[in-house]
């Protein structure tokens, strides 16, 4: 299936979570902040999320800024 | 001292932490300024660059953070970062920006109202960044924000404080702390807000892309101690005329008359 990633096509595989595609990219999970169609999911959700075919999901961080 | 949402700042510089070469300078620059509030910008993860995390390098035990809504064209874009921002620094502080125009970066004003009252509402510490307009300034401190930021000048642009007149009534007329933001291109600019009255200066560039980034973020604590002393102290009128500063009477003999 595959869902919107930051604004891209991500093809990803049935029964993934947020935890575990945090995981596969490879992004410590204390450092994002997870939104999923526009809803924020908290951080103790990551593990029960599954995502859905077309979600949309945003992965935002802190950069510098003024 | 400067007080803003019940918290209490012994140093009036604001900084901002886009556009320096390194964390490293970054740090030492901040390290260097004695601030104790630095604004950071929300952004999407660089999936090619996942580990690269800002936080890691601020040190929140002496700094407030202050995230802004940088990039949001309308109330409802600068809401939706506002959240996603309180997500992700766990406090409500916020510095609103709402900028429909990537060329001027100015700021709308009635979105940044819109949103400053719905952000209030929820619970947010707004710093809305406004045009130096009075009663803007009125208005948003009518619908609860915690401080006011208007501009010397458009962001980025190193151009001073081109907007005086409108600052010193805002200044006059605030009930909150007046945070004069964007176009501080030299410590001489903060120095001059300060002596006007501003409670505080909020500075990125000019200090992120000077040559030596830490001196130049020392050179700003001290022109911004210095407007400040300035201020307190009592800054003399101004005035077409001159006023010997030397005493008129007692001048010499007949020849030096030209003195008298």
């Amino acid at each position: 299936m595959q869902i919107q990633l930051n604004g891209s096509p991500k093809t990803i595989t049935d029964l993934m979570t947020v935890a575990r595609l945090l995981q596969k990219l490879g992004v410590p999970i204390t450092s994002v902040v997870v939104e999923l169609n526009k809803t924020i999911i908290q951080p103790d959700c990551y593990a029960t999320t599954f995502l859905k075919d077309n979600d949309q999901m945003e992965l935002i961080r802190f950069v510098g800024g003024g | 001292m400067l007080t803003i949402g019940g918290h209490t700042f012994n140093s009036r510089l604001f900084l901002g932490t886009g556009k320096f070469s390194s964390s490293t300078i970054m740090r030492q620059a901040i390290e260097a300024s004695g601030t104790e509030m630095v604004t950071v910008a929300l952004r999407r993860v660089d999936l090619n660059n996942p580990e690269d995390d800002i936080m890691s390098a601020l040190n929140r035990d002496k700094c407030v953070f202050l995230p802004n809504t940088s990039g949001a064209r309308n109330a409802e874009e600068a809401i939706r970062l506002a959240h996603l921002a309180r997500a992700a620094s766990g406090s409500s502080w916020l510095k609103l920006e709402v900028t429909p125009d990537p060329r001027t970066l100015l700021p709308d004003p009635i979105e940044t109202l819109k949103a400053t009252e719905e952000l209030v509402r929820a619970g947010f510490i707004v710093l809305p960044y406004m045009n130096a307009d009075p009663i803007l300034a009125l208005r948003l401190q009518d619908v609860g924000a915690a401080a006011v930021m208007p501009l010397g000048s458009p962001i980025g642009s190193n151009q001073g404080i081109l907007t005086a007149f409108q600052i010193e009534i805002i200044i006059a007329q605030a009930r909150v702390p007046v945070v004069v933001d964007a176009g501080i291109g030299a410590p001489s600019h903060a120095a001059l807000a300060m002596e006007m009255g501003a409670d505080a200066v909020l500075v990125n560039t000019a200090i992120s892309v000077a040559g030596d980034p830490v001196a130049m973020a020392r050179a700003f604590a001290q022109a911004v101690e210095a407007g400040r002393t300035a201020f307190e102290a009592g800054m003399g009128s101004r005035s077409k005329q001159a006023h010997a500063s030397s005493p008129l009477e007692g001048t010499l003999a007949a020849d030096l008359g030209f003195l008298a």
